[in-house]
């Protein structure tokens, strides 16, 4: 099992009224209350807290990518994903995700992620999204090719990567007349590909039809039960039976001395009122063109109020009612698992030896945590959770796709049987 | 004697089906609606229909016409719409384009001189305004977007309901999907049109709402600046659906301009 650290990176001293009174903390909410001096600091604790979590034990370290908000102040993946390879020496990077749609430029993404590749010696998995539907609107990425732009930088990438140049690429939405980049991946046949997600079923067959890994995040055991049925699915038309090494799953995980400790840290994890991104307009979110066609009804029933959506908070008092709901409903879902170190040992084996990932990632730190206290959950995981996971995985055969080496897609897999199994 | 302006059928061209609505008699006038669609009757429809052979096109991705898959600008909808007209065996028609459907009838017009007896744009979309903004429908809900282009929102109401049918919102999300796929950046505007009309002769009406809050009175301005034979009228009391708040004062415009071409 690998085991992965994760922080969305906080901006965690905006101020929380601006936001209400705005309505939304995403996408429009001003950059005025972006504060440089504490960005600078906190990135520089992250950092910290990313070699600590290496220094612990931690297999591989989780980044990812959100614009205009709050939740994240990751605005360039591969920017973290090359300091990471310099600032660590022996764990996995593992972008989850690159929103491949949002720039017009998938050469250059080929590149920085062949040059990752590299300099950390080949510990680079380049995980992609589609991106939220705020994130087309913060890169101005026309929603309605967003599916269409995927596959082909996708595609693109790959055969950068894996076909010696020049050759050129003349597509639907990108265009080179001489792809040849002086930069290519280290790890062969390319380095392998995961794709996190929240259970579109466009998405989860799309990476099992290539036989990426399905990483899902902050799922409930019954979602990864569904995400591994329609996964499994495609993967048996394909031709092969997908195990652990296929699947990934993403919980909040705060460990401390004490419980109270615990608990109390752990409430952060919902300090966006409880949403996962941050207040979206639900136009945002799921801008026309974003979802399947057959997904319109309920797009047009949110987005135009006919049914509850999220950015109805407007004060404090109802924004931190929602986010209690929201953390005792994830932590009843354990979602959120938090607790002493045996407390947690014990929750995550109840999940996991039901959602049998292979790639487990914790995220342990959010919201205004303070430094001193992430850094000691750290500890704690690497010293206590880790090594008791460690044990559980092998004796379960939990594998992850390295442990397993497991072929990195299906165009270099030797062992399909479509016929067999279909 | 009112005409009644019905479905007539679908147009194979470009690969896809185009539908329409006609009625009525005496020269012919083509109908572009704008980005919401249309609704299948307005009044408006009628009144032009007492003086003409009224064609309202749905275009590619709208009401009943196919999307044009592979369509990226408004351009490529204008050459569709062109070969529509010409399926049709209409010769000089007039030419009348709503809003976005401006646009669109403006962009036709440019693709050869003298092709149109006449053209009237209404609150037409397609220049870069330098002063104000287009209202960006897709930061809008459809039901925010819809009622920002009337002055007066009870008369919204009279058209559509309000609340509007779960249908109405479908049809508008498709239609703004279809809008998307050729608008969505730069948005609403072809930086080479202004330049392009300077050589187009038809005579021309553009038609502002007075109380437009989705197209700024500068893209009409400019409009009427770079057609060498055009003016421009404003209608008191009326936003951006000039057709749905002031059905009488713009076809008595439309009478006087079409029908006089």
């Amino acid at each position: 099992m690998l085991m992965t650290y994760f922080t969305e990176q906080p901006m965690s001293t905006y101020p929380e009224d601006k936001g209400l009174e705005h309505r939304y903390t995403v996408l429009t909410f001003s950059n005025r209350h972006f504060d440089p001096v504490s960005g600078s600091r906190l990135y520089n604790e992250y950092l910290s807290q990313y070699r600590l979590a290496e220094a612990v034990g931690f297999d591989a370290i989780m980044l990812n990518e959100h614009h205009n908000a709050p939740f994240c102040m990751q605005s360039r993946i591969t920017v973290w994903a090359a300091a990471l390879a310099a600032a660590t020496t022996r764990v996995k990077i593992v972008t989850l995700g690159i929103p491949l749609p949002l720039y017009d430029a998938p050469l250059a993404i080929a590149e920085e992620f062949a040059m990752i590749d590299m300099l950390s010696r080949g510990r680079l998995v380049p995980g992609i999204v589609r991106g939220g539907g705020t994130e087309q609107f913060a890169h101005n990425a026309n929603p309605a090719y967003n599916r269409e732009r995927l596959e082909e930088a996708h595609e693109l990438i790959l055969k950068t990567w894996t076909t010696p140049g020049p050759f050129r690429w003349e597509g639907d939405h990108f265009h080179y007349r001489v792809v040849n980049p002086w930069a290519v991946p280290l790890q062969k046949p390319h380095p392998r590909i995961f794709v996190p997600g929240i259970s579109s079923h466009e998405t989860i067959t799309w990476a099992a039809e290539r036989r990426y890994p399905y990483v899902g995040l902050l799922t409930t055991a019954k979602v990864q039960a569904r995400i591994a049925e329609i996964y499994g699915q495609a993967a048996r038309r394909v031709g092969y039976v997908p195990g652990p090494e296929n699947f990934g799953q993403l919980l909040r995980v705060h460990v401390q001395d004490s419980a109270g400790d615990a608990e109390r840290l752990a409430r952060e994890f919902t300090w966006m009122q409880g949403e996962f991104s941050g207040l979206a307009h639900p136009v945002w979110s799921q801008p026309s063109g974003y979802l399947a066609p057959e997904r319109r009804k309920a797009v047009v029933e949110v987005v135009n109020s006919r049914v509850a959506a999220p950015g109805a908070i407007t004060s404090l008092e109802r924004g931190k009612a929602t986010a209690d709901e929201a953390f005792r409903a994830q932590v009843e879902g354990l979602q959120i698992i938090h607790g002493t170190p045996s407390q947690v040992i014990d929750k995550l084996k109840q999940v996991l030896s039901v959602t049998r990932p292979g790639v487990f990632c914790a995220w342990c730190a959010d919201g205004k945590m303070p430094y001193e206290p992430v850094n000691r959950c750290i500890e704690l995981m690497g010293r206590e959770v880790l090594p008791a996971l460690r044990e559980f995985a092998a004796k379960e055969g939990i594998r992850s796709p390295f442990e397993a080496n497991a072929p990195v897609s299906t165009a270099y897999s030797t062992d399909l049987k479509p016929s067999a199994l279909a | 004697m009112a005409a009644e302006v019905v479905r007539s059928g679908t147009l194979p061209v470009a690969g896809l089906g185009l539908a329409y609505r006609r009625g009525g008699s005496g020269p012919p006038l083509v109908l572009l609606h704008n980005d919401i669609g249309t609704p299948d009757a307005l009044p408006f429809y009628d009144l032009l229909a007492r003086r003409h052979d009224l064609i309202v096109l749905d275009l590619p991705g709208f009401g009943g016409s196919q999307r044009a898959d592979w369509a990226r600008n408004v351009r490529d909808l204008a050459a569709v719409v062109g070969l529509a007209i010409d399926a049709l065996g209409l010769a000089r028609p007039g030419l009348v384009g709503l809003g976005f459907g401006g646009w669109l009838a403006a962009e036709l017009a440019s693709f050869g001189a003298g092709r149109f007896a006449s053209l009237t744009l209404v609150g037409p979309m397609g220049i870069k305004p330098e002063q104000g903004e287009i209202a960006d429908q897709f930061l809008l809900s459809h039901e925010a977007y819809v009622k920002l282009g009337f002055q007066d929102e009870t008369r919204y109401a009279a058209v559509f309901g309000d609340p509007a049918p779960i249908e109405q919102l479908l049809r508008w999300d498709t239609h703004r999907e279809a809008t998307m796929r050729v608008a969505w950046k730069p948005y609403m505007f072809n930086r080479a049109l202004p330049a392009l009309l300077a050589s187009v002769p038809t005579p021309t009406l553009v038609v502002r709402g007075e109380a437009d809050r989705i197209v700024p009175a500068d893209c009409a301005r400019r409009y009427a600046a770079a057609l060498p034979a055009a003016r421009l009228e404003v209608v008191a009391a009326a936003g951006h659906r000039v057709e749905m708040e002031a059905p009488d004062r713009l076809a008595a415009l439309v009478a006087g301009h079409a029908g006089a071409a």
